[in-house]
């Protein structure tokens, strides 16, 4: 599947682990919550990059004392009608204050990009490689937003703002 | 066979316009139901369906589903309230009922 | 009223470019209908029973001339002639096809109109008092708190995929005529003790499956602090609403698992987080959107002009009209006038292109350039000197629209039902139009007074029938249409959820069913009661011992 990053496809430098697979020891990995939650502590040894990927019904409020063990997180949408990680993902960014890459996995597809954009995202695993191809004039298909979202924050956006301007 | 075999029909709506059509004979789709293709058993229903499936494909229509029939008289009548509304239009609005059904009427 | 500056012209134009580019991808096959269905929703777009089906949101039922000039404009072409006017201040078009939906968008676009979230599980047209602005008795416009949740909720990134549909309504006056109990969320504007408006907020009514009255979940919200608080209502819908179920993925049934305290104890939790972050609205976006709902140059007249009572002296149908269909108006010499979109046998709702006109000429020529839409299907020409109103009521009589039933009997709400409607067991309208050919006599509808009837074709409730003071609901018995009948319900400031009576009955008895109800009401009233306050006061008992005797 494809990866947006920085709105162009690149290589996933990232390898999602099984729960009973060996961790390579150094890779960059993402495995599940409930590896973390068995390995937590073995972990803290490991040399190497670390993600976890949440299912829909995990809130990110689970991992927020962790967060700085992370480098990435990984938001799955089950469904695109699913849209909970939405809102996760506001929360991670604004209130978690979460810096490393979030990622859009499951069902992520181009009508959705925007509004994944808009909540933080800034990595996407996408559905197909049409949907990938879209990527910029999904972005571009709406300038202006009516209310602030992930991007507010340091410098805090008015109701109505010019997206072109981010 | 436990049930006795009743007639169907494969109906659904075109997605340009989202007009109700009907699969017919000829392999195209017509708004007339009288002109629709008769499934007379099990395996000819599974048939139009996968004809419909392939129309669906093709964006020809959208949302094909079987339909029982009754064809007393020579004549293609769906059978229960829904499908008689689909196939001769809102009765509040008689004019807008569709040509063939019209014509029988 | 709320006029575009060239940021929500640019806004509402990408959208159109957006979703034309969208259909494009849908003819071409690139999208499949499972993957187009949720985007053609969000721009108002159904595949109903026997077409598409585009509903345009009216935002809080306010328009221009201009505006339903448009609308009709767009009936007659993309359409059949006519528009249905909706019970959340929306018109349906249920004609039109998929190619020609951009275009229709594009002129929409081009009177300043959309239909943006008026369908999918997102937050809806905002609705509100379509008498805002010219009764006495409201605290403030509620309009410039509803444009102001419409901007906020447009296209929201977060809440653009809810476990389900959200409606929310503002009231700014005690008598309610938004139904706001039997919404998502209910904004009911206050005074608060410092002088300054806030907000009391109601959360979880709803109708459907499981109708419910909203709760209180918090009293005097300042008003600065509305949408955080709105954000946190439904940022903790968002994560907990269920999603196993769209039978219980409304936030009634979250709001009724959880517990009221809870549910609040969660919100204020969330709200304590972002209360004065970046939507603690600034007052010069309030001075700005109120300015655009500033009242019109009102002329100082009469209270009481004397040709305007000769004239109802001289007219009794004039007079019978003004009885029932208009409304007292917070300035001395004007009125505010009901326009019934229930004639005899008529469909409730429904306008003719050429009624569409008519009305609109009306608003531009006695009412300010303004329309408003109600929540019950009909029209509203807010701001009419007494001394025009003859002259509107000539011009509505002569386009049929002077029905004098604005709360009786033949007012009734009616759900497009088994006729158009993808989801229905029954039809609705039919009924609607039997009763109201029933009780044609004036004389016998203005005997039995205030009578709310309302007509659902499915237990989704899209014709209010929990809130009727009687309800029908149509239901399907082995492939026949048969009507649940409910006593009890009302939309108001008092709202209840009416109960189920008994048996249902079949599509031939339902109208002398409701007869026997009225006759029953008649014998029992008590000097100038309602039907509602009789059967509040007497209980079930009595109504459904002659209906079923009877039937």
């Amino acid at each position: 599947m494809p990866l947006i990053k920085d709105g162009t496809i690149v290589p996933d430098s990232w390898r999602t682990v099984a729960d009973d697979a060996p961790l390579p020891p150094s890779d960059p990995v993402i495995i599940s919550f409930a590896r973390w939650q068995k390995d937590r502590d073995a972990l803290a040894g490991r040399n190497g990059q670390l993600g976890i990927r949440l299912s829909s019904a995990q809130s990110p409020a689970l991992i927020a004392d962790d967060l700085h063990r992370f480098q990435l997180v990984a938001l799955e949408f089950p469904k695109f009608t699913d849209g909970r990680a939405y809102s996760y993902a506001r929360l991670l960014r604004e209130r978690h204050g979460f810096k490393g890459e979030l990622r859009a996995v499951g069902n992520v597809l181009r009508d959705q990009f925007l509004f994944m954009h808009r909540c933080g995202f800034d990595s996407f695993e996408v559905a197909n490689e049409r949907s990938a191809r879209g990527w910029a004039a999904a972005l571009q298909a709406i300038s202006r937003a009516y209310q602030p979202a992930a991007e507010a924050g340091p410098s805090a956006k008015p109701l109505r703002w010019s997206l072109s301007a981010r | 066979m436990k049930n006795v075999w009743k007639p169907q029909i494969v109906t659904a709506n075109r997605l340009t316009d989202g007009a109700i059509v009907y699969l017919a004979g000829d392999g195209n789709w017509t708004r007339s139901i009288g002109r629709s293709l008769v499934a007379n058993s099990e395996r000819e229903a599974e048939e139009i369906l996968a004809t419909a499936n392939a129309a669906v494909t093709a964006c020809q229509i959208v949302g094909p589903y079987l339909i029982e029939v009754s064809l007393e008289g020579g004549v293609v009548r769906p059978v229960g309230t829904r499908e008689w509304i689909r196939a001769q239009g809102p009765t509040v609005h008689p004019e807008f009922a569709t040509e063939p059904e019209r014509a029988a009427a | 009223m709320y006029r575009y500056d060239t940021f929500d012209h640019t806004f509402v134009r990408e959208r159109v470019r957006q979703f034309r580019e969208q259909v494009q991808r849908r003819l071409s096959g690139e999208l499949s209908e499972d993957e187009f269905r949720p985007l053609r929703l969000t721009n108002g777009l159904y595949l109903q029973l026997h077409a598409y089906m585009l509903r345009v949101a009216i935002p809080y039922g306010t328009m221009s001339p201009t505006q339903l000039r448009a609308l009709a404009a767009i009936a007659r072409r993309y359409d059949r002639g006519y528009g249905h006017f909706t019970t959340r201040q929306n018109i349906q078009y249920n004609w039109p096809t998929l190619s020609d939906v951009p275009d229709i968008l594009e002129d929409l676009a081009a009177v300043e109109m959309h239909a943006i979230q008026t369908s999918g599980n997102a937050i809806r047209n905002v609705t509100a008092d379509p008498f805002a602005g010219a009764v006495a008795d409201e605290i403030d416009d509620s309009r410039i708190y509803a444009e102001i949740i419409r901007q906020w909720s447009t296209l929201h990134p977060e809440f653009s995929f809810l476990p389900r549909k959200f409606k929310i309504a503002v009231t700014a006056s005690p008598r309610d005529r938004t139904a706001l109990r039997f919404h998502d969320i209910g904004v009911a504007l206050t005074r608060l003790d410092d002088g300054d408006i806030g907000f009391d907020v109601m959360v979880g009514g709803g109708q459907g499956r499981t109708p419910m009255v909203a709760k209180t979940i918090r009293k005097g919200l300042p008003k600065q602090h509305l949408l955080s608080y709105l954000e946190a209502i439904l940022r903790v819908y968002n994560q907990l609403g269920r999603r196993d179920n769209a039978f219980k993925a409304r936030i009634k049934i979250l709001v009724h698992e959880t517990g009221i305290e809870k549910f609040t104890a969660l919100v204020e939790e969330e709200w304590a987080h972002i209360k004065d972050g970046a939507l603690t609205l600034p007052e010069a976006e309030i001075a700005r959107i109120k300015a655009f709902f500033a009242p019109p140059a009102y002329e100082s007249l009469e209270p009481l002009p004397l040709a305007y009572i000769e004239k109802r002296r001289a007219d009794t149908a004039f007079d019978r009209w003004v009885r029932q269909n208009v409304v007292a108006h917070k300035q001395a010499g004007y009125a505010i006038v009901n326009i019934s979109l229930k004639p005899d046998g008529g469909i409730p709702g429904d306008a003719t292109a050429e009624q569409m006109e008519v009305v609109a000429d009306l608003g531009e020529q006695f009412s300010y350039d303004e329309i408003r839409v109600t929540y019950e299907q009909n029209l509203v020409l807010p701001d009419v000197r007494l001394t025009d109103l003859y002259q509107v009521w000539e011009a509505l009589k002569a386009a049929a629209l002077e029905s004098p039933n604005v709360g009786l009997i033949s007012d009734i709400i009616s759900c497009p039902g088994l006729d158009y409607c993808n989801l229905a067991n029954a039809r609705s309208i039919p009924i609607a139009q039997r009763i109201s050919r029933r009780f044609a006599d004036l004389k016998r509808q203005h005997d039995i007074g205030e009578l709310k009837i309302k007509i659902s074709g499915c237990i989704n409730a899209c014709g209010h029938h929990h809130a009727g003071h009687i309800g029908i609901l149509g239901v399907d018995r082995k492939g026949e249409e048969y009507y649940q009948i409910t006593l009890g319900g009302s939309g108001d400031e008092n709202a209840s959820i009416g109960k189920i009576i008994g048996p249902a009955f079949s599509s031939a008895q339902v109208v002398d069913a409701v007869e026997t109800l009225v006759d029953t009401y008649l014998g029992l009233r008590d000097g100038d009661e309602r039907f509602l306050d009789t059967y509040r006061r007497v209980g079930e008992k009595p109504f459904k011992e002659r209906l079923y005797a009877t039937h």
